[in-house]
């Protein structure tokens, strides 16, 4: 029960972290039309940078300053790339974040060498945030930090769940800048420019809004998030020249299946295989095992035994994009979804 | 139905000797390159030309941008290389040439299976979900190391079952032959493809989809059989590469290879039927030589295809079809100076900035050797300011350059084509 507790808000923050990729990836795509194909090579540059930064400066102003480069950076390629692209189509467009993807890629290579940087989770921040245990006789209870020693140790016979200040952090981020990007959206006359640019381009460019900034805008800042989403991903996981094309088409999923455009189906999707990867990873059953428990024993020689013998855990990295196929037989627009096209 | 009225086509000239030149060249190549290296290009050529205008079938003329053309042809190689193994296995029965046929209908197979759902949607959606089936398959095939061989992948050999008229395919040059045959027919017949009714068709697809459905069409049909008979002709290439090599990892399934058709195919240029032709031809002379010759040969490809979307979306077919056109208006000779002056600037720039990207990745990765690294023949000092100052210096004058030359340029190609839209009114006037 305690370790399902954890696990679950595990998948919660890692779901959230798809959210804040998956978010800004909407955002540019239901505004410019534009599928950025390298959105997480951003989130990479955001981790790569964070790196750099901490350093220098130490992580709490790498947070800030990092994901701010990266939407520059964002901005600039919109600028004097993506915009001079737009008259050829979106096909085209996509071609040229595939480009760019390459570039990016190549780049960090260059400068960081092929392997992992040692990006570390902040001292501040390491840790357990809770413990919960499951005290014999008492049913669970929450422990503050590592939790107490006499309760925890092995010879004690209770079992504790930690769960990683960091993920806590990771979360918190998440929830407060999602938070302060709705009310921007929706509370702000900056918002109301850019849900009518959104809608009627030329309506608002007639009444005086300069409608490539505030797409040259939009695009940054969906790079920004995306950096920032590198920052704090950036040391929970690995930050490798690989973690880009590894999140990259995750991240594709999320936006398919949430349906594309919708902000709301996004956020439903990512929490969604943030969970389904998060739980499928420790779940052991396997279709013979299941069949074994029947009464059923397949043989080692049943030309069906390789399929049959993966268990749920060994599937987990082709869950999301089973449901992604699930999802286009069922139900094609997404979950949320208004598009049919 | 029958045709009340007798149309006249006249014997088309031109197309006759651009296909008699193409087998040529097919049959004349491995004479005129023997060496051992030629030969293992010239094969891979091959087997890259048919992929790559498979692919082109789906992004060129129907307007699908497929990021994972990769599993079509992959799941053919590993089709064809059982087949082989079962054949030398004496299972089955089956001459060596026609397995490249079994990796075609496994490639059509999947493709049927799989594109039921990827074509479900179009543009952005669609190259999106093709993104998610590759990663799917390439999943499944590190899950599956029973079919796919795991890390070593599944290795054949190619010599078996009884020689057809003495033909064992041991040596190079008879599977050169083989290659060059089936990729003879193939372009043939995705050639004829584009002139049937749904050849056109995918074109009213990929340009008007909403008028298509209008008359009465389903759209979503006629992606779906496109991209089956893509799948097909991917399908033979991988049986090809499986012939070819006699051992398939699952890499051929891989990302980067979907990702490497893409970028190739666009290179050589989309629009226009035998780009991907020129596409392949790089692909592999890039892959084989461009790898050997420098380490950030990726970061270069990148920048060229970057560029290459900015300003000449339609690839280098589309290049060369503009200056046949200039040409053909005998305006050509007007844009030498310019053509030089674009080169020569070109080069600089290219030079400028290969020297720092190789002096980054002398810095980086062979520090052991010592800061001197030779470039292009020279020495170069890695450590001292003078060749960083000197780079710098180099690059700056050249993109300075190369802007006045290619503003210089652009007016000049300005004024060519009023020439030639004055030039064809003369002549309707006529």
């Amino acid at each position: 029960m305690e370790t399902f507790f954890v696990f679950f808000l595990n998948g919660i923050s890692y779901g959230l972290l798809l959210f804040m990729l998956s978010s800004g990836l909407t955002l540019i795509f239901s505004m410019m039309g534009v599928l950025n194909f390298a959105h997480t090579s951003f989130y990479m540059m955001g981790a790569y940078f964070a790196h750099a930064l901490t350093g220098v400066i130490g992580f709490f102003p790498a947070l800030v300053i990092a994901p701010l480069l990266v939407g520059a950076l964002g901005a600039a390629f919109e600028r004097y790339s993506l915009r001079k692209v737009h008259v050829y189509g979106h096909v085209p467009e996509l071609l040229v974040t595939f480009g760019l993807s390459y570039v990016v890629l190549e780049v960090v290579r260059l400068v960081w060498g092929p392997a992992n940087v040692d990006y570390r989770v902040p001292e501040a921040l390491s840790g357990p945030l809770f413990t919960l245990a499951n005290i014999k006789g008492q049913g669970l209870s929450w422990l503050a930090g590592a939790g107490d020693a006499a309760i925890c140790a092995p010879a004690a016979g209770n079992s504790c769940t930690q769960f990683p200040m960091y993920r806590g952090f990771m979360a918190l981020v998440a929830l407060f800048m999602l938070g302060s990007l709705w009310l921007l959206l929706t509370r702000t006359r900056i918002g109301l420019i850019i849900q009518a640019a959104l809608t009627h381009p030329d309506t608002t460019q007639a009444l005086g809004h300069n409608v490539p900034r505030v797409m040259m805008g939009v695009f940054g800042g969906g790079c920004a998030l995306a950096g920032l989403a590198g920052v704090i991903g950036g040391n929970a996981f690995v930050t490798e020249p690989n973690m880009a094309a590894s999140v990259g088409a995750i991240i594709f999923v999320v936006v398919v299946v949430g349906g594309m455009g919708s902000l709301a189906g996004a956020f439903l999707a990512s929490l969604l295989i943030g969970l389904i990867q998060t739980f499928a990873v420790v779940i052991d059953v396997s279709p013979v095992s299941v069949l074994q428990s029947l009464g059923t024993t397949v043989s080692f020689e049943h030309w069906a035994y390789p399929l049959l013998k993966i268990s749920v855990s060994q599937m987990a990295p082709i869950l999301p994009y089973l449901l992604l196929v699930l999802i286009l037989i069922f139900r094609p627009k997404g979950l949320l979804g208004t598009r049919e096209e | 139905m029958s045709n009340a009225t007798y149309s006249f086509r006249p014997w088309n000239v031109g197309r006759f000797v651009l296909w008699s030149l193409f087998a040529i060249v097919l049959l004349v190549a491995p004479k005129l390159f023997t060496s051992s290296l030629a030969m293992t290009m010239l094969t891979q050529m091959g087997i890259a030309i048919i992929v790559c205008l498979s692919y082109n079938m789906l992004l060129g003329q129907g307007g699908m941008l497929s990021f994972g053309h990769a599993v079509y042809s992959g799941l053919g190689s590993f089709a064809a290389i059982h087949t082989l193994n079962k054949v030398g296995a004496g299972e089955w029965a089956l001459p060596v040439m026609l397995i490249p046929i079994v990796g075609g209908i496994a490639g059509l197979l999947v493709a049927a299976l799989l594109g039921a759902v990827s074509t479900k949607k179009s543009g952005n959606t669609f190259a999106m979900i093709t993104l998610g089936v590759g990663e799917l398959v390439w999943s499944m095939s590190l899950m599956l190391p029973e079919f796919f061989g795991g890390e070593g992948g599944i290795s054949s050999n190619r010599v078996v079952g009884q020689p057809f008229l003495g033909i064992t395919f041991g040596p190079q040059t008879e599977v050169y032959y083989l290659i060059a045959a089936y990729c003879f027919i193939c372009t043939v017949l995705m050639f004829a493809f584009t002139q049937t009714p749904l050849g056109r068709m995918l074109n009213a697809v990929r340009d008007n989809p909403e008028r298509v459905e209008f008359i009465g069409y389903d759209t979503q049909r006629v992606r779906y059989f496109a991209f089956m008979i893509a799948g097909f002709f991917a399908g033979i290439a991988g049986g090809l590469y499986a012939v070819n090599f006699e051992i398939v990892t699952a890499e051929v399934v891989g990302a980067q290879r979907s990702g490497a058709y893409l970028l190739f195919t666009f290179l050589g240029g989309s629009l226009f039927f035998f780009g991907p032709i020129i596409g392949a031809v790089l692909m592999v002379l890039a892959s084989v030589l461009l790898s050997e010759l420098s380490k950030a040969w990726l970061l270069y490809l990148g920048l060229v295809f970057l560029l290459m979307v900015m300003y000449a979306p339609g690839g280098i077919a589309s290049l060369l079809m503009m200056n046949m056109r200039v040409a053909a208006y005998g305006f050509l000779r007007r844009l030498w100076t310019s053509y030089l002056a674009l080169a020569g600037t070109a080069l600089t720039v290219l030079t400028a900035v290969a020297l720092i990207v190789e002096m980054v990745y002398h810095i980086k990765l062979n520090e052991a050797l010592g800061p001197v690294m030779t470039f292009a023949g020279v020495s170069v000092d890695t450590q001292g300011r003078d060749a960083w100052v000197g780079a710098a210096l180099l690059l700056a004058t050249g993109v300075g350059l190369f802007e006045l030359s290619r503003r210089e340029f652009v007016r000049q190609w300005g004024r060519i084509q009023e020439d030639i839209e004055a030039e064809i009114q003369r002549r309707e006037g006529l």
